[in-house]
């Protein structure tokens, strides 16, 4: 009886997800594969300030992008009014509201197609700049260093190039080192540091600020870059190695020094990016189409909810696979979905760090829980101390891998500190109280389940389709409760029963 | 080619999803754990059924009572500290002796009174207890085991777990503590298993670690053919328990005392499923039997006659018959 009433609500449940699937892909014809369809990048600037009653805004949009053609924008203003103020050298979006109190947040969404890359960007030359008066105690270095340039280079951009690799590399000059240290290496600081140089060889330059492009990028901001003028058009320049060019997917969103968000009347600004790759089509689709099945979808939201949403919608196919692992399997971890949590903050040390890092953490803060047993703590207060130990190992891996030159060893913040003070915990009890041999083979089944996961949940191909077709997770919901009925063996019994079929 | 699931079932063995999904989900509603999840709780009910159990020393709930014991501790030589929702045998500390200030374990190690003293206060703050909740410690009477398994026991008490499905019991096996297991009954910590035949109380073949075996791995001595004393009291005793807590599928522990006679230790909503490996059954026709049945009886001397009953018919044989090599792997496709 409750047998058939579980197959006949999986059997409605699938039915469900797959007709909605198939509606879809038919009738909406939206793709059921990325193909090699032109990507689309949709990237949303989120304007946050605190507000104090009258408030102008300001955000500087970009108003050419070079190598990108822009398909689309708009705003979300809420209550605000807005207006667009465009001249031939920016564009600005002003929003203004009489009377606002508290967090406020503006968003404008770009969406732009990429197309071949550029070198250079034509521009008004805008004047040779004034030589500028450097304190005496730069002033023969750097006049040493701009002959000594302009010996071995033949034009604006080969001096420019020449100029920047010296003023990173050269370690012969202290006063140049000095220079180096004083703004630190490839910030706006430092940007400033070579137009101020370049001034002296009378060379216009200027800063810009632009977009890495990311898929799934949350909080990106932007990044300067140095322009310069030769007399024909503006050449950019890396300002840490000196080569000619934008990095690739870079998105060029303003020049100038003063900051792309202004806030009269607020306080805080903050203006953060969420970077999305998309499909053109999908995009259109979402335009263009009237159903509301579309515009009640994940791409009605906005984008940074839409970034969240595509690491959210693989956490049940993560599940499943726990399922089928434990209840199919007979795999043993510790806590039942400890692992897809782990498999989640793979997704950002990648999975070799990942992997290194979990094995790291466990194995010294496991040693340290051995000390503290000694201690003879409560159960509360040793679990808190456990967590206190778990962080600053943490912060020291972070430190001594970033001492070392490994970045990927800062990534380990972002594991779940609490799971794995638990894990920790849970693992030591099993230590003393089964062995270590049952201990560790939960800790590896534990691990061996985080890698599954984190391998299904990052198939390019699943995520896409459940991102556009998250009914699919209706089926995966239907699967599930078939699982929560199957009465088999697991594959494990059959070893543990070993002795009643073995035997001849 | 029979595939081992074929051989698995024809055995009537049921795994852990079976048992899962089927006879806990099916039979024991969660609202009645916790009067077994508390050994406290099970303790009084039995007391006021008028089932034996092992006499309560002290109980302790709060941190602060801790400073007293070893004043209230002077007058037993020998006692067990036990978690009371404790699972899996996990925080039991048997003392069976002292030297000066010290105490002795069942293993011969020494403890002293701040070990015992840690020790509670980790039972305290829900160490060993399911979900990590707070708990109580409860000091309790250390059996003094009845000397009939003694050669085929190393260290702690042998106890016998019979299964009982519905109240009527299905299965019984003699649970050996070994050197591995610290002088715990519990299998999954590496004690022996030995069947138990239902009706006449004699013991077949053991197995440990899931593996069979013919003789206790410490005395050396052959597990089979001893006779549990008293079988039909112990019978009895099991199928009462099934009035205490009303759960279907019920694990119940007893010990046989010296003195005392069987004393009924703890009972379990959650038993195993070795016993079916140590008594080279598997539990489905027994389960599937009971279920079928429309009533079954109130008092508790005809379910063991009940028992008995469907237990008299000719045994199914433990495995399929028929053609099979000795090759066997460890994971099938």
């Amino acid at each position: 009886m409750k047998a058939s009433r579980v197959w006949l609500l999986a059997a409605l449940l699938a039915c469900a997800g797959i007709g909605l699937c198939v509606y879809k892909w038919k009738i909406l014809h939206i793709p059921i594969s990325p193909g090699s369809h032109t990507a689309v990048w949709t990237v949303e600037a989120r304007a946050s300030f605190q507000g104090h009653g009258k408030i102008k805004a300001q955000l500087e949009l970009p108003a050419s992008t070079p190598g990108y053609e822009v398909l689309d924008e708009n705003f979300v203003s809420r209550d605000f009014g807005l207006v667009i103020e465009e001249s031939a050298k920016q564009r600005q979006a002003l929003w203004s509201i009489r009377r606002a109190t508290g967090p406020q947040t503006l968003y404008y969404r770009l969406s732009v197609n990429p197309l071949a890359p550029v070198k250079a960007r034509a521009g008004e030359f805008p004047g040779y700049p004034s030589k500028p008066d450097y304190p005496e105690l730069y002033r023969t270095a750097i006049e040493a260093l701009l002959s000594n340039v302009r010996a071995q280079s033949a034009d604006i951009g080969s001096f420019t190039r020449q100029l920047i690799h010296k003023l990173n590399t050269d370690q012969s000059d202290p006063t140049v080192a000095l220079l180096r240290n004083e703004s630190g290496p490839g910030g706006a600081d430092w940007v400033r540091q070579l137009i101020h140089v370049l001034a002296g060889a009378r060379i216009p330059a200027r800063i810009v600020w632009g977009l890495e492009l990311r898929h799934g990028a949350l909080d990106a901001r932007l990044h300067p870059w140095l322009e310069v003028h030769n007399e024909q058009e503006w050449l950019p320049f890396n300002p840490i190695t000196g080569e000619q060019g934008y990095p690739d997917n870079f998105l060029l969103w303003k020049s100038g020094a003063q900051p792309a968000l202004s806030v009269e009347g607020g306080e805080l600004p903050d203006l953060r990016f969420s970077i999305r790759r998309g499909l053109k089509e999908t995009l259109q689709l979402a335009r263009h189409s009237d159903s509301n099945l579309v515009s009640f979808s994940l791409l009605g939201l906005p984008l940074y909810v839409q970034n969240v949403y595509t690491i959210l919608l693989m956490v049940p196919l993560g599940a499943f696979l726990v399922v089928i692992l434990r209840n199919l399997i007979g795999v043993k971890t510790f806590g039942t979905f400890m692992p897809v949590l782990i498999a989640m903050s793979f997704r950002e040390t990648q999975l070799l760090w990942g992997v290194t890092l979990f094995t790291v953490l466990v194995a010294l803060g496991l040693a340290l829980r051995f000390v503290l047993e000694h201690l003879k703590l409560l159960l509360v207060p040793r679990l808190a101390a456990v967590l206190i130990i778990v962080i600053l190992l943490m912060l020291g891996i972070s430190i001594a891998s970033y001492r070392l030159g490994f970045d990927h060893g800062l990534s380990v913040a972002l594991f779940p500190m609490v799971i794995l003070a638990m894990t920790i915990e849970r693992m030591s009890i099993v230590w003393e109280e089964h062995g270590a041999y049952e201990a560790v083979i939960q800790g590896f089944g534990s691990l061996v389940v985080a890698i599954m996961a984190y391998l299904v949940m990052n198939i390019g191909q699943l995520q896409y389709m459940v991102g556009l077709f998250p009914e699919l997770l209706l089926v995966v919901l239907a699967a599930t409760l078939l699982m929560g009925r199957y009465t088999g063996y697991r594959l494990t019994e059959l070893w543990r029963f070993r002795s009643v079929w073995m035997k001849p | 080619m029979r595939w081992p699931w074929h051989r698995l079932h024809e055995a009537g063995i049921i795994g852990m999803n079976e048992r899962n999904g089927l006879y806990i989900a099916g039979f024991n509603p969660r609202r009645l754990y916790p009067l077994v999840d508390d050994k406290l709780r099970t303790k009084e009910l039995a007391l006021d059924a008028g089932i034996a159990v092992p006499p309560l020393y002290h109980e302790v709930s709060i941190e602060h009572e801790i400073n007293g014991l070893e004043q209230t501790l002077q007058g037993h030589e020998s006692f067990v500290v036990k978690p009371a929702k404790g699972a899996g045998g996990d925080g039991i500390v048997v003392i069976t002796g002292r030297q000066g200030k010290d105490f002795i374990r069942a293993s011969g190690a020494r403890m002293s009174f701040d070990d015992l003293a840690h020790h509670i206060s980790n039972i305290l703050s829900g160490m060993f207890s399911l979900g990590g909740l707070p708990d109580r410690a409860m000091i309790e009477y250390c059996v003094q085991f009845d000397p009939v398994f003694a050669s085929i026991s190393y260290q702690g008490v042998p106890d016998i777990r019979t299964l009982v499905f519905r109240g009527v019991p299905v299965a019984a096996m003699l649970r050996l503590p070994t050197r591995a297991s610290d002088g715990k009954a519990n299998l999954h910590q590496g004690a022996v298993g030995v069947g138990i035949d239902l009706a006449s109380g004699r013991t077949l073949q053991g197995v440990m670690h899931n593996a069979p075996i013919d003789h206790h791995p410490d005395t050396l001595h052959s597990v089979g053919d001893f006779t549990v004393p008293g079988w039909d009291q112990v019978l009895l005793l099991a199928a009462q328990c099934y009035d205490l807590a009303r759960l279907g599928y019920l694990g119940v522990d007893i010990v046989l005392d010296r003195d005392k006679g069987p004393l009924v230790l703890e009972l379990n909503a959650r038993p195993g499923l070795a016993i079916q490996l140590a008594n080279g059954r598997g539990l489905r026709p027994a389960l599937e039997a009971i279920s079928a049945l429309k009533s079954i009886p109130e008092s508790a001397q005809q379910r063991v006659e009940l028992a008995l009953n469907l237990f008299e018919k000719p045994k199914p044989p433990v495995q399929a018959p028929g053609e099979l090599s000795a090759a066997g792997s460890e994971d099938a496709p």
